[in-house]
């Protein structure tokens, strides 16, 4: 920005202070920093390297290397507000520089028109807050176009016949197919379904200073080596640092955000890596901390002023938490596949983003063919669950079983529900003494209904696949969050929305929202993109705000 | 994986796919080197010490990971030194299970004694005598986590002692390569492209 002032001639310390690394908090960043503002990223994880990463599936899982570790930030779950919350991991996201980017698997499909409009074209559904958004397809569509060709994302343009329209192809071409694509693909023409190269946030091609994929097949859950895989920290982040405006502080641990007699944000209290307090003033705050810890933060801001927490005047802070449902089914084929290679997915179709009302249900979603489990993931719980477990016929389906398997999942929809919510635990308390994360979560009848008619899919895909042997577990009520939708909604009634379209909430001028806490509804179960596309969206109109003088600070 | 081939050869396939940006290209051969210095470091000369177990507990628990994983026309967790992995694992990420071991290395005797009068040690019974005592506790904690660490040291990194000479990953034909090119299996091998595929197959 021209008018940006020398540093010296500021009461402030920096323009925005942005809480969080990941898809979009690194997009923000980025985006200020080139608009010529000066911005401090704080991120309560560590600041790894590229060399940093491996393949050790030890020290990820069991030492969550790139997670939340819940031996310091434990966290309690309960199926409904009648319930006493018990203390049991129930969340998952990434905590680092690049967030949940960094170990994603990097599923990048686009919203498509009908799930900005769902309201209005299939009117209310009991029992849910189900909403249209306050944008539309057509307004996110140029974000959707920058994302594909600024992290760099892989596909085929026009392959899926319900694509949504895009104003330019894909910035480079489809990763190669893998045997499990192969298979899904013609059994899915055989069904008369339309299977299409899946888009993946993974290069296929070399990007500026990046490396194309080498198909290690360490995807989900694990960094990626060579900067193939497009997180955050790959891609936007070292470009914010390369403007010498955007400050990166990793280990910042953000407790509270302050306000002024009028109500308009300060800046934020945060915990460096020693444990001290520490206060960091800007003009505007930007939380992108992940549908989790956005509700959190605001709910621990509470004051004489925002009695029930920060920017929480509609009472919805934390609630209509939406997580999508998941299903699956795996298969035993004739000739290894070895899947174990290669990014997980390579086939997705989208016959069912809208399954036929007259089922009796709501609800959509997509199927993919993949691979996504590593050799101790697979031994401890990908085999039948009716096979021997231990001793000599265990072993030998192992042997049999690990290079000839695949997975049919499905990704669905999710309603907002008013209960399902994060909260603040009345009781346990994190490492830093803050108060854990609570969730709430009973899946609305519907989505269970969907998630089983997915399971029916996915298990009708593999008969036509010929699968030697298949296997599947029932579909039960979930209560374990990963994709983290819906709990500081966008709306332009402040009533019944905690944000406005420009991402700034209704009750505090300078405080703007960006995250998977901003969805209306929950999409079909790959939520990235749209964090991004609105992160992308969401800087275009904080920078225009900014130049107008109309930031409130 | 032997020796220091294994490097030069993937980076000859990294070369040959063409991916040669400067940080990968400089970078890469370098992560494959420490990698491999860390797996041969972990795997020379004899085995550690036991920093968890008493010997005799080391023999017991052997004796359980070998019936889990047991040793036939291939190595087992037995030759994998899983029980290397475990002693590891308890004195660092699963330090918090060394009572469960303490406590079910007794429960594993008394259920052997209860089962078969007059057994001294579970590792000098038949292997007849073995299973039977471990299906009579396969629903314990203790089992459970011995079955889970069991696994884990056969397929785990050999940096943590398991999976000695890459046993575990050979068994289920896991490549350690980490860099591939197509085709990766039998059915993408004569895969002809996306549209040339839908042609073909006369399909929607």
């Amino acid at each position: 920005m021209r008018q940006a002032r020398p540093a010296s001639k500021t009461a402030h310390d920096v323009d925005f202070v942005v809480v969080g690394s990941g898809a979009a908090g690194g997009v923000i960043a980025k985006e200020l920093a080139v608009a010529g503002f000066r911005v401090v990223v704080l991120e309560q994880g560590p600041y790894l390297r590229p060399p940093d990463f491996n393949h050790d599936e030890v020290a990820v899982f069991e030492e969550a290397a790139l997670t939340n570790d819940f031996r310091q930030q434990p966290t309690t779950f309960r199926k409904t507000p009648q319930d006493k919350a018990q203390k049991q991991p129930c969340v998952l996201y990434g905590r680092m520089v690049g967030g949940g980017t960094v170990h994603f698997t990097a599923n990048y499909w686009r919203l498509h028109e009908i799930d900005f409009i769902e309201r209005s074209r299939c009117g209310p559904i009991a029992g849910t807050g189900f909403a249209d958004w306050p944008i539309t397809y057509a307004d996110l569509e140029p974000h959707y176009t920058k994302v594909e060709w600024e992290i760099g994302v892989s596909g085929l343009a026009g392959a899926s016949p319900f694509d949504p329209p895009r104003s330019k192809p894909y910035p480079m071409p489809a990763l190669p197919v893998k045997s499990s694509g192969v298979i899904f693909e013609r059994a899915a023409r055989k069904l008369g379904w339309h299977p299409f190269p899946a888009p993946m946030a993974i290069l296929s091609r070399p990007y500026p200073g990046r490396g194309a994929c080498v198909h290690c097949g360490f995807c989900e859950f694990f960094g990626c080596e060579v900067g193939a895989k497009s997180s955050t920290l790959a891609s936007v982040i070292p470009m914010a640092e390369r403007t010498g405006r955007c400050e990166i502080r990793p280990h910042s641990y953000v407790r509270k955000i302050e306000t002024d007699a009028r109500g308009h944000a300060t800046g934020v209290i945060y915990f460096d890596k020693e444990r001290r307090e520490r206060f960091l003033k800007a003009r505007a705050v930007i939380v992108c901390a992940n549908g989790a810890e956005t509700p959190r933060l605001l709910l621990m801001s509470k004051s004489n002023l925002f009695p029930q927490g920060l920017a929480n005047s509609s009472g919805l802070v934390g609630k209509y938490l939406m997580i999508n449902g998941g299903a699956g089914a795996t298969g035993l084929f004739e000739h290894p596949l070895n899947d174990y290679k290669s990014v997980a997915v390579s086939r997705v179709l989208h016959d069912f983003y809208s399954i036929d009302p007259k089922h009796g249900f709501y609800g959509g979603g997509g199927i993919d063919a993949r691979f996504d489990a590593t050799p101790i993931g697979f031994a401890l719980g990908a085999m039948p669950p009716d096979a021997p477990a231990w001793g000599k016929e265990y072993k030998a389906l192992l042997r049999e079983y690990f290079t000839r398997t695949m997975f049919i999942y499905t990704h669905s929809t999710s309603l907002p529900v008013e209960t399902n919510s994060f909260s603040l635990d009345p009781e346990v308390k994190d490492a830093w003494g803050l108060p854990a994360l609570c969730l709430t979560y009973k899946d609305h009848p519907d989505d269970l209904k969907t998630m089983q008619f997915f399971l029916d899919r996915a298990l009708e895909l593999l008969d036509a696949a010929g699968a030697r042997r298949k296997w599947s577990w029932p579909i039960t009520e979930q209560s374990f969050a990963v994709h983290l939708l819906g709990t500081c909604r966008m709306g332009n009634d402040p009533k019944t929305s905690v944000i406005n379209p420009d991402h700034r909430a209704h009750d505090v001028p300078n405080l703007f929202l960006c995250d998977g806490s901003s969805f209306v509804t929950s999409g079909r179960g790959q939520p990235t993109m749209t964090i991004q596309a609105l992160a992308y969206r969401a800087a275009g109109r904080i920078v225009e705000l900014a130049k107008r003088g109309e930031l409130g600070a | 994986m032997e020796g220091s081939g294994v490097s030069r050869r993937q980076f000859l396939i990294q070369t040959s796919l063409g991916v040669s940006s400067a940080w990968v290209t400089a970078t890469w051969p370098a992560i494959l080197a420490a990698h491999e210095h860390a797996r041969q470091a972990a795997q020379a000369g004899t085995p550690p010490k036991f920093e968890f177990f008493t010997p005799e507990q080391a023999t017991e628990i052997e004796a359980v990971a070998a019936q889990i994983i047991p040793t036939d026309d291939t190595p087992g967790a037995r030759e994998a030194r899983v029980v290397y992995f475990m002693d590891k694992a308890l004195v660092t990420f699963d330090s918090d299970k060394q009572k469960l071991y303490a406590e079910g290395l007794g429960q594993l005797q008394a259920k052997l004694q209860e089962l078969f009068t007059g057994a001294i040690r579970f590792s000098s019974s038949s292997a007849e005598h073995q299973v039977a005592v471990l299906k009579a506790i396969e629903k314990s904690a203790f089992f459970r986590r011995v079955r889970a660490h069991t696994i884990m040291g056969f397929l785990a990194d050999p940096k943590y002692g398991g999976n000695r000479d890459q046993a575990g990953w050979k068994l289920i034909g896991f490549d350690s390569s980490h860099v591939f090119q197509p085709p990766f299996g039998y059915y993408d091998r004569d895969y002809p492209g996306f549209e040339a595929d839908k042609k073909k197959e006369g399909g929607a």
